[in-house]
This record gives C-alpha cells, structure tokens and sequence, in this order.
C-alpha cells in the first residue's frame, strides 16, 4: 500500500506547509476537536448553531436578492415582484429571505430564553452577554431596515411609524427624524439609506459581532442547564471531566437540530409563506401610498412585544406627554436585558436551583412577553391597553424586582458535577 | 470482529451515508441559485425577434442605424452582384469558406452564407467571434485605402481579424471562425424578422 | 424548567381566553369560496373573463400575457392574440390596461388600482362576494352601490351578465313594521325614552340581494360560477407560482425526511460514546 501512504504523506505535508503559514491545526482543535463543551446540553441549546445556521442562510439569500431589487421609489415594489415572478427560482429565493427573517428572531429569541433560564449571563459570561445583546440591537435594525426595502403599503407605514418615535425625543425630535428620513416624508431618499444599511453595514457588523460572540464564548466555556463550571473538574490531561469535545459530538447533534429546523422552516416557506399574514402582512402587497395608511397598522410579529409597551404609555408624566414615555418604555424594554449579569444576586445560576419565586417571575416574564406580543398584532382597546400596561409592569417587574427576589429565596443544592 | 470494531464500522457507513445525502442535498440546494441567473422572462421578452425593413437599402450599404436583437448589433448588408460572383475565388484565404465550423442556421449554410430567396442580402450579428468586439463595415473602397487589395468586409479594431462581406474570417487572424448568421425569414420581400425560423403558428 | 414551562402554558391560555372579544364586524356576511388552481378550465374562462371586462381599466402590471398562457394550460399564441389581448400588445408584455391614468384619474377621481395581488391584499372570498353584491342605489353617481365595498366609484360592470340587482331590506318597509309599531306603543306607552330613540334611530336592515329574473344573461347559479371564476383567476395571478411551489415543496419535506433518518442515527450512534462512560 505504498500509494496510499503516499497520499497520506502528501496530505499531511500540506497540512504542515499550511501550519507554518496559518494556525489551521491549532484553529481546528481550540474550537471544535478540543474545545470542551458541558455533556448535558439539552434541546435549548441547539439555537446558537441554529441562529448561525440562519445568519448564513440569510446572508447568502440577500446576495441574490440583491442581484435584482432596484433601490428606488419608482422601481423597488416592482422589483420584488419581478423577482417573484420572472427570475428563475426567484420566489424561493424572495420567500427564504422573508422567512428566514421570522426565523432569525424566533431562534434568537429562544437562544436568549435559554440564556435567562440558565443563567447564562452569570460571571464570568458577562461580556458574552452584552455582545449577544449588541447582536440582538443589529438585528432588530436589520429587520426594520428590510422591512421597508419591498417598498410596500406596510413597509412603508410601519417605518413611518417608528422613524416618528424619533420625533417623541424632547426639543431635538423634530429635526432628528427629518435627518433620518432625509426628507420631508418617508421617500427615495429614505429608502436608498436604508438599502446601504441593511445590505452592506448592518450585515458586516452582525459577522463581526458573531465571531466575536464565539470567541468570548470558547474563550470561557460554555455554561449548561445545571449552571456549574465544568473547568472545575478536570482529569489529569487537563480535560473538563464532564466536557466533551464539540466535534463529533455536538456537531453531529447540532447538524440533527439543523434538519428538524428546516423541516419546519421549508413547511412554511413552501406552504404558507406570509404565515397567515404574520411574515408578509396583507397591505405589504399594495405599493406604498403616502396618502393612504392601511385600516391597521402592526409591526412584523417580532417587534409587537415593545410596540404594545410603546401603545401601552397613554398619560402624560412630569409634565412631558405620553408619547416621550411610551418611547422610554420601549426602549427600555429593550435593553434592559443587557443589565441582567448585575441585576440576578443569586447564589445559583440555573433555574434548576433557584427558588420558587424566581420560577414564578420567569413563568410570569414569559407569559407577558407572549400576551404583549398578541396584543400588539391587534388593533388597540380600553381592555387590550389595560392588559398591555399589566403586561409592561410585569415584564418589567422581573428585571427590576429581581435583586431582591434572588437574594430572599431559598435556592436548593447544587450538585458537584452535571446531572442528566 | 468484537463489539467495539463493529461499530466503528457501522459509524463510518452511518457517516458516509448521512454526508452523502447532505451533500446532494447542498447541490440541489444550489441549483435555484444557480438557475436564477439565467436570462429573466423580461430579458426573453426583450429579446423578441425584431422586424426589419430593408426597402431603401441599396447594393453594397450596411443598413444603419443598425438595429439591435437581444440587445446586440446586428448588421444587414446589401452584397453588390460582382461580390456575390467572385465568392468562389479567394477561398485560400480564408479559415473557414464553407462554414464547417461556423454558426449559423441550416439554410444559411452556403457560399454566400444567407437565404435561397434572397442571395444579396446578409444578416450576421455584429460580434467578432474572437472576444466579442462589434466589427466595423469597410466598403470596397474605404477598405482599399486601410489595406491594398482587401476587397472590403468587416475590420475589428480590438483584435484585428478581418472579414469579407459574407461575414467569412481570413486566415492568419486571432478570430476562429465567421460571424454568426442569427436565424431570420422574410415577412415580405422587404421585411425581414430577425429571431425566428419560421412563422410561428 | 419543566414545571416553569407548564406554568407558561396554563397563563397564556388563561389570558388568551379572556382575549376572545367580539370583534368581528357586523356588516355584509361574506358567502364561503375556496379558490381551485388546479381547475385550469376555471382559470380560463377566468382569464377571458377579465380580458373582456376589467382590462379596460384595471392593470394586471407585473404579470406577463405570455406566463399566463403558459400556466394556464399552454395557451396558444394566436389564440391569445384572437381572445385576450385586444389592445395591440406583443405576447410577452405585461397585461397592462390602454386607458391612461390622466384620463381616469378626470374620468373616476382616481385611477382605478392594480388587480395584480388584490387577493393577497384581500382575499378570493372578498373578490368574490365584491363582484356579486353589486345592487342598485340611485344616490350614487354610476346608480350602483356594494354590499362588501360599500360606496365604491365604480359602475357594475358585470350587469350585463348578472342583471339588475336590488337590496332586500326587513324594517320599515317590510312585514315587521307591523312588530316594530306594536313595540313603539309598548315602549310610549311605558314612557321608555331610552327605547324610543334606539327604536327611531334604527337603519333599516338589508341583508340580501335579489336579481331581477331575466334582467341578465346569466341565471344565478352561471353568474356565481363566472364571479368564482374571475376571483379564482385573480388568485392565480396574484401569486403565480403557487402551485409549483407546492410541488416542490413536497419533494423537499421528502428528502429532508431521509436526511432526519440519517442524522437521527448518526447523532445515536456517536452518542453511545458518552452514554457508556457515563455508566462506566
């Protein structure tokens, strides 16, 4: 077998040769074959890879969208119908796009729940967190720039509707959203903007804050639903006793999360690609009229949670109108999550061993999270605004109460090493 | 065999298979990517067959402005008789004088590389079949003037291969093989339709 | 985890219930439609139908005549020419109407909209009742009124085929009349001021159209077909690439199926490794 070991011998030479010119070996094994990971991930944990996995997909997709959208006011609705119609596979790739949008936020959001749930943000991940919580920013940027780039009656409305928050801003309001806008109304002007935004900053800025995400995150290890380190416990190679190296192990299950998530995503894109109206919302099929709003005005599904809590502000305060608060609310809503690492002053991380009240706070977090998120799609009432104000003191209640509640309850035991 | 060797080896079959699947998978997934940089169903309606009317051509002009199919040039180019006589004649000169391995449809492949029902007439697209310059028309006398004894034909500034008036390429120049004849028929004796064979039903 | 997650559940459902509000609006009660695709018959007449009474003035701009041919059945070149397009436009272009918008704008106060995605942005079911309800109200300006878009600035284009339509109003001019004067004297009677005014202040209540027998060319059972066939055309052009999409996307699940097999078991079997040292 003396060719054989020919080739084997070649290939190996051309690792070295890379080796010496690139860490290629020492990359591959700090990250995947020798990067320890906790044995006892649960399903929670497959939404990084699946918002990578995303990323990828969205980032590959826009190129091609790219190819034949037209950025301008004449051009841009049409475009995407001749994209739809007319390129070849172009509705595929139109409706993987707006798809994968939905699904971006839905794996994020999961992959963030998991992060409260488990403690995730806990010492020392601080940073891992607030970089996640930058990506989380990019994102929504993302997804409002998009939004308007089909040009349709919704696109246009809805970002018409929030660049006027910027206009609740106390003294520089006004001025501020005219130099957003570029323009009197929402116009070309406008849109060309948010083309260069949404194509060629934003995404650049969402690589860059990934990779570092993942740097941070093999820098210190990840954590796992029993919350404890497993660097504590080492072998005598130095091995984490309960880690095991990412690959083949976590990629084989990661690749399996990847399957089932394209069974369900190719479900809609296939089947029921506007999501009843929830991904692609009806008016967003009429071009953009500046003279005529559609009868109901409602984000995209995912931003409806803080668009509700924007609604939900309807009584002046300090003698500044509603308006500003509701803007307050929002964003507040918003980013509060990025002071969880210093706000959670329990002695345990995960849920597992919390006490019951912070089991009850999480449950209640959730549920106002979900029920802000309807109420948001519909149109607004005296009873929906009620309930979206309850709704507001709730969410808020389990970041801001949460000093207090960690540090009063009765955690249970931690185990020395990972159960499961 | 113990128990461990075997299932490695079911592991590498399990792997092989499931990388296997996944990687037709990933060319399938391709294939729209790669599909939808075909020509759109707005380039083919651009692309139309165009008509063309050549009453008020006169022997030894090309038509111009000359018109354009699929967005390229297309050259339409009255033959005078004395032309059409001496085809025979300087076949030593040329890479390719019976179109063997030149371009063009069925009924266009003769001497003078056109249809039966009007000899006179040429129609070849205007792109040098080297690189994909658009060739400049020399009449017989502009052509004696740039070269002594060329007859005339169609000079392309990017590369220098030279043609004759039946679009054929002369030997010892970069182009490989004549200029391509688009399909064309004739609506009427004046009018042709450049992109189609035949009527369609 | 398990028990917060249960707790979720049990909340949202709670909420959701008291959600449960009587939104739905009380006007005209829209007739069921399903639209069929695959009825390219349908689609057909649906399309002869729209070339011969809507194309005047409402575009179809980003579909192309050719494509419609195509889907529906290869429709023959000539046959298009002969049937559908009449304004002198090629095979490959848009189904664009020859009315200039200048002209309908001083014609109808505004340029009637594109037709392209009115299913999307409405529904079959809306296009459908939309061109049945059309009914006879001398106080508009083209003597016409519609149940689902009520006070619309456009004529019943389809009379011809439907005929004259009425409203059938219950209230003051019917049989109940004689139930609601019995009522008032009650409530006089009583010196109920609240129930008088509600009494007075009520709209009559029309809740059907009838046609008149013989005023059309169509009975109604042809009208109804004619109308599902046009909102069925209009829901093929709206999204033209819906049924292949389907198509494919049957192939796709499939082969992701088998993927999940494989993956399934690999992932299985890279695991025993961990599952054996942890019990070692």
């Amino acid at each position: 077998m003396a060719e054989s070991t020919d080739r084997q011998g070649f290939l190996s030479r051309c690792r070295t040769w890379i080796d010496e010119r690139f860490p290629w070996t020492d990359t591959v094994d700090r990250h995947a074959t020798k990067y320890y990971a906790p044995r006892n991930f649960n399903v929670w944990y497959v939404f990084g890879a699946l918002s990578f996995f995303v990323l990828l997909l969205q980032l590959v997709t826009g190129v091609w969208l790219t190819m034949s959208y037209e950025p301008t006011g004449e051009g841009a609705f049409a475009s995407i119908e001749y994209t739809m119609r007319e390129v070849d596979f172009g509705w595929l790739i139109r409706y993987l796009h707006s798809t994968g949008a939905s699904a971006f936020f839905v794996v994020v959001y999961i992959h963030m729940f998991r992060g409260f749930a488990y403690g995730s943000y806990r010492k020392p991940r601080e940073l891992i967190w607030l970089i996640g919580m930058g990506i989380y920013l990019v994102l929504m940027a993302e997804g409002f720039f998009g939004y308007l780039l089909p040009w349709g009656n919704m696109s246009y409305w809805g970002a018409q509707v929030i660049v006027s928050l910027v206009g609740a801003i106390p003294f520089f309001g006004p001025d501020l959203m005219e130099w957003v806008r570029g323009d009197f109304v929402m116009s070309e002007i406008t849109l060309n903007r948010f083309f260069a935004l949404h194509v060629f900053a934003l995404p650049g800025a969402l690589v860059v804050l990934v990779f570092v995400h993942i740097v941070a995150l093999h820098h210190v290890g990840s954590n796992n639903p029993d919350g404890i380190e497993i660097k504590s416990k080492k072998d005598e190679n130095g091995v984490p006793l309960d880690g095991i190296p990412f690959h083949p192990y976590y990629t084989v299950h990661d690749f399996l999360a990847i399957v089932v998530f394209l069974i369900v995503f190719c479900a809609v894109v296939f089947y029921a690609p506007e999501m009843f109206g929830y991904f692609i919302e009806k008016p967003n099929f009429e071009i953009a009229n500046p003279i005529s709003t559609p009868e109901h005005i409602a984000p995209v599904w995912y931003y409806t949670p803080f668009y509700a809590m924007l609604r939900a502000a309807t009584f002046p305060l300090f003698g500044i109108d509603a308006k500003f608060w509701g803007l307050v609310v929002m964003a507040g809503a918003i980013l509060i999550p990025a002071a969880l690492p210093w706000l959670d002053k329990s002695p345990v991380r995960s849920i597992r061993y919390k006490g019951r009240i912070s089991k009850l706070m999480l449950a209640l977090f959730v549920t106002s999270f979900i029920v802000l998120g309807y109420l948001g799609t519909i149109p607004p009432s005296a009873f929906a605004t009620l309930l979206a104000q309850i709704g507001t003191i709730v969410y808020f209640s389990y970041f801001l109460l949460m000093p207090w509640y960690t540090r009063r309850e009765k955690t249970k035991p931690v185990p020395d090493r990972v159960t499961g | 065999m113990t128990d461990s060797e075997s299932n490695l080896v079911t592991r590498r079959y399990l792997l092989l298979a499931t990388s296997g699947v996944a990687a037709v998978g990933a060319a399938a997934a391709a294939v729209p990517f790669v599909r939808s940089w075909t020509p759109s169903a707005k380039a083919r309606a651009l692309g139309a067959p165009i008509r063309v009317d050549i009453s008020k051509l006169e022997p030894g002009e090309l038509l111009g402005p000359v018109p354009k199919w699929r967005g390229q040039p297309i050259f339409v180019l009255y033959r005078t008789e004395s032309f059409l006589n001496s085809l025979g004649q300087d076949a030593s000169k040329l890479a390719d004088p019976q179109s063997k391995k030149s371009t063009q449809p069925d009924y266009a492949r003769n001497e003078y590389r056109a249809r039966d029902v009007r000899p006179e007439i040429g129609v070849y697209l205007g792109l040098c079949t080297h690189l994909g310059c658009s060739p400049q028309h020399y009449d017989e006398s502009k052509a004696r003037k740039k070269v002594a004894n060329w007859k005339g034909g169609f000079f392309c500034p990017c590369h220098g291969s030279r043609f004759d008036m039946a679009g054929r390429v002369e030997k010892n120049f970069p182009a490989p093989t004549n200029l391509v004849v688009p399909p064309y028929r004739y609506e009427t004796e004046d009018v042709i339709v450049i992109g189609e064979d035949t009527e369609v039903a | 985890m398990i028990r917060t997650l249960k707790g979720i559940a049990i909340a949202i459902s709670c909420v959701a219930g008291a959600l449960v509000l009587a939104a739905t609006d009380s006007s005209w009660e829209m007739e069921p439609m399903k639209p069929d695709l695959d009825d390219v018959a349908s689609l057909q007449r649906g399309l002869a139908l729209y070339a011969n009474f809507c194309i005047g003035c409402h575009s179809l701009q980003y579909q192309r005549y050719e494509r419609t041919a195509n889907d529906l059945g290869d429709i023959p070149e000539d046959l298009m020419l002969d049937n559908i397009i009449f304004s002198g436009q090629a095979i490959g272009d848009y189904m664009t109407t020859s009315m200039s918008q200048e002209d309908a704008e001083v014609w109808f106060g505004m340029a009637p909209p594109d037709l392209t995605m009115v299913t999307r942005v409405r529904s079959p079911k809306w296009v459908y009742n939309f061109l049945k309800t059309f009914y006879r109200d001398d106080s508009r300006t083209y003597g016409v009124n519609n149940k689902v878009f009520p006070n619309v600035g456009m004529p019943h284009v389809l009379l011809p085929l439907q005929g004259i339509t009425e409203e059938v109003c219950y209230g003051y001019q019917s049989i109940e009349i004689l139930d609601r004067l019995l009522e008032f004297d009650a409530a006089a009677a009583e010196g109920n001021e609240e129930s008088l005014d509600r009494m007075q202040g009520r709209e009559p209540n029309c809740p059907e159209i009838r046609t008149l027998p013989g005023s059309g060319l169509y009975d109604e059972e042809q009208f109804d077909q004619a109308a599902f066939d046009l909102a069925n055309f209009l829901h093929y052009v709206s999204d033209p690439t819906r049924q292949e999409r389907k198509a494919l996307g049957t192939y796709v699940l499939a082969f992701l199926f088998i993927l999940l097999v494989l993956a399934y078991f690999l992932n299985r079997e890279y695991w025993k490794d961990i599952h054996n040292r942890k019990s070692n």
